[in-house]
């Protein structure tokens, strides 16, 4: 028992401040990338071409990066001749629609609350039902993370639950292997409404790398609505949270937490 | 007993195609039955349409890859077989799930197999008529459970979604009381169709892909790709390469085995080291991070080297973090090992025989916990191991004490090998230019990730285009590992029997 205490006092406390107020993010993380009008000459393919996912359109004239389909591989900001597309270091990103995850020139609208309604019932207290659906293991390790004594994820009233019964939505990771489609949807019809769900992970949301493999769905919007997506390859817990807490109207527009 | 001819190399060679000895598929039962498991073991046991294959006479090539440890080699043998072929199971237990896989993706049967059921529950790829599997039905409707009958005897069906937040996959339990009888484990809900897709590349895709086959070994798949593709384009890769592939495995074994031994904590119930080393094992992922911007290192490993170099400052850094996270472990994990509440639930839990991991051919931290010596990292060494001196880390009581032990002492081994990195980093470029593979080639490369012996095996075309792309995940050779250790077991030790396998789904599944 005294080396218990011991061992505790030793670790001491460990739980970061959320927002954070110097995100702990290395140097070579790759965030939110950043399209500069400007410096983009007309006419050239470079990154259009280099993109392993075909993220990368031009879209009325301009270049547009879709973060749904994105690995952050950084492949685009090598092929760039001019450094028009360059990969900040800025961890939010999490959307409420799909089409709000093209990053272009413009300001990047980061994900809205629920409707008033769905976020006085979830607001502070949301219990979600993990689903792993041809999930790598990463996505699914970064979302454990969170319970952790570093993220303390129970301090914002968010916990995972065992039974989709007792959830009030699913958070699922993976492309949604042909596989485990019924699954989904059953995990899916269990959860009583009102329900959301939320795809966390380019395979989750597009499918990523597996898309268009005939073995998989190419993501959980080509079987269910769903309310929030989180882009990443993973995504970095810190990214997860920042969407779940912007989900629920817990940050400012200005990122500060609300109480 | 008949001498058979195999065609040799080391692990990340290449050879010829044409170098590997054919045999009638008679011949070949025989040879694996002569060797196998006792001088050598499987590596990869796997086939692909035949060339001249119609779908009126099917024919499939079949090549067996297997390794001798002891003299760090690998053999191949090859053979052609038609609509059917003599399995090798009944006589080799390891080759039963390369089996079933040959007989669910070629639709080849493996005549005499005793447990020829689906293995992933997809449609075949061709070219044999046999099917396991009717995908109109769905997963698991279809699969023959085995049952065991009895008045009183229970099943218990758990999965595919679970209760925590893991992959998906299904148990089904034959108890008695709490007693387990036994455990059948169908998987396949996680195929993502990875080695059909493969056919005609490498593609753009491919390499993310391969990150992503079991996404907390990303280093470990990675390091095996490139490996291969190396070997099949002749690439030399500079020795500052290998030594930042080697610290990069390194990490992902320390971030995984510090994960899994909080985990068990958690799952005996032992509040502090579950929550001290679910932080510490950040603390590894965030020194990957620091590497390559990605706490799963996607982006570092590349064909030809890395792709981000490591500097004077990155590597002082590197050592003091681990120092710190080294020292902030060495506390919980005493704690953990000298608990009685904690030993007492581990020591004779989910006991495996060290008999019976090799007639299984389990690999990894499971089959070190048997007793049985075997890590690539020493017995097939590549790149920097060929120097690091990498003694192997063993038990005996094949349990999940032994399986928690050695994960510890693996802890303290990689993280001397970090250290030892980090003090003589090789001078030089980081990356070198990896010709196009060579056609009409084989490669087999070996890596020994965190939950033991990641193979691939490419084999390319007249064009030097992927005719078949082999991946076998350590979870392959390990799942029958963990239906072995649940018998005689109480139905509720299953979470820590599973914990302390910790196997991966996506892996297995491809």
């Amino acid at each position: 028992m005294l080396d218990i205490l011991r061992t505790r006092i030793r670790q001491g406390f460990r739980t970061a401040p959320f927002p954070p107020a110097d995100p702990p993010l290395p140097e070579r993380y790759r965030g939110r990338p950043i399209i500069a009008r400007e410096a983009c000459p007309a006419g050239c393919d470079a990154c259009i071409e280099r993109c392993p996912m075909e993220a990368i359109s031009i879209r009325e004239g301009e270049l547009a990066l879709d973060l749904g389909r994105c690995v952050f591989c950084g492949e685009c900001e090598a092929a760039c001749p001019t450094g028009a597309i360059r990969f900040s270091r800025d961890y939010r990103m999490a959307a409420r629609r799909r089409e709000d995850l093209v990053v272009t020139a413009e300001e990047y609208a980061l994900a809205r609350p629920l409707e008033e309604s769905m976020r006085r019932l979830f607001g502070r207290s949301l219990k979600l039902r993990q689903v792993s659906a041809g999930g790598s293991g990463a996505e699914e390790a970064d979302v454990n993370v969170l319970n952790t004594v570093v993220f303390d994820l129970a301090r914002f009233g968010i916990q995972f639950v065992a039974s989709p019964r007792h959830a009030d939505g699913l958070l699922v990771t993976g492309p949604i292997p042909v596989n485990m489609r019924r699954a989904v949807e059953l995990t899916y019809e269990a959860v009583p409404a009102p329900k959301i769900v939320i795809a966390v992970g380019a395979s989750a949301i597009s499918g990523g790398p597996w898309r268009g493999n005939p073995e998989v769905c190419d993501g959980v919007e080509s079987i269910l609505p769903v309310d929030l997506l989180i882009p990443g390859f993973p995504p970095h817990p810190l990214t997860i949270l920042d969407g779940l807490l912007r989900l629920l109207g817990r940050i400012e527009e200005d990122g500060r937490r609300r109480p | 007993m008949s001498v058979v001819m195999t065609a040799h190399l080391r692990n990340a060679q290449c050879i010829g195609r044409d170098a590997i000895p054919r045999l009638e598929p008679d011949a070949l039962a025989e040879h694996a039955r002569a060797h196998l498991p006792g001088e050598a073991r499987i590596v990869a046991f796997f086939g692909w349409p035949a060339a001249h294959a119609t779908p009126d006479a099917p024919a499939a090539e079949l090549l067996l890859v297997t390794a001798r440890d002891q003299e760090s080699r690998v053999e191949l043998v090859m053979t052609t077989v038609g609509a059917e072929y003599p399995a090798l199971a009944p006589a080799v237990v390891s080759a039963a799930r390369f089996e079933r896989e040959i007989c669910e993706q070629l639709g080849i049967r493996p005549a005499g197999h005793p447990w020829l059921k689906p293995l992933r529950s997809h449609a075949p790829y061709g070219p044999g008529p046999y099917r396991l599997h009717d995908p109109a039905l769905g997963i698991g409707a279809d699969y023959p459970f085995f049952r065991v009958e009895g008045e009183e005897v229970h099943e218990v069906a758990v999965g595919p979604v679970h209760a925590g937040i893991i992959e998906p996959g299904h148990f089904r339990f034959q108890c008695y009381g709490e007693r387990v009888l036994h455990l059948e484990i169908m998987l396949g809900y996680q195929h993502r169709g990875f080695e059909r897709a493969l056919v005609g590349g490498p593609f753009p895709r491919t390499v993310h892909q391969v990150e992503e086959l079991a996404g907390d070994t990303t280093i470990g798949h990675a390091l095996a790709y490139a490996q291969a593709l190396e070997a099949l384009g002749g690439c030399e890769v500079p020795a500052r390469a290998h030594a930042l592939r080697a610290l990069a495995l390194e990490l992902e074994r320390l971030a995984a085995h510090t994960g899994d031994l909080g985990a068990l904590a958690g799952d005996v119930a032992f509040m502090p080291t579950a929550a001290y080393c679910g932080r510490l094992r950040g603390e590894f992922l965030n020194m990957t991070a620091l590497l390559c911007g990605n706490r799963f290192g996607r982006g570092f490993v590349r064909p030809g080297g890395v792709a981000y170099d490591v500097d004077a400052r990155m590597a002082e850094e590197l050592r003091r973090r681990l120092d710190a996270a080294l020292r902030d472990l060495e506390g919980p994990l005493d704690l953990f090992f000298e608990s009685s509440s904690v030993t007492e639930r581990l020591e004779g839990t989910g006991p495996v025989s060290l008999q019976d991991c090799e007639a299984l051919g389990l690999v990894g931290p499971v089959a070190r916990a048997c007793g049985a010596a075997r890590d690539v990292r020493h017995d097939h060494p590549t790149g920097m191991y060929r120097t690091l001196g990498c003694p192997i880390a063993t038990a005996e009581s094949g349990d999940v004490y032994a399986r928690a032990m050695v994960r510890r002492i693996e802890i303290e081994r990689s993280a001397a090998l970090v250290r030892e990195l980090l003090a003589a980093l090789p001078e030089g470029s980081i990356r070198a230019e990896c010709p196009p593979p060579a056609p009409g080639a084989v490669a087999v490369s070996m890596v020994e990730g965190w939950r033991g012996e990641i193979a691939h095996v490419a084999l390319t075309d007249a064009h030097g285009r992927f005719e078949r792309y082999k991946v076998v995940d350590p979870s392959f050779h390990n799942w029958p590992g963990l239906e072995l250790a649940l018998r005689g077991q109480q139905i509720s030790d299953f979470p820590l029997c599973n914990k302390s396998f910790n196997l991966s789904y996506a892996g297995h599944d491809l």
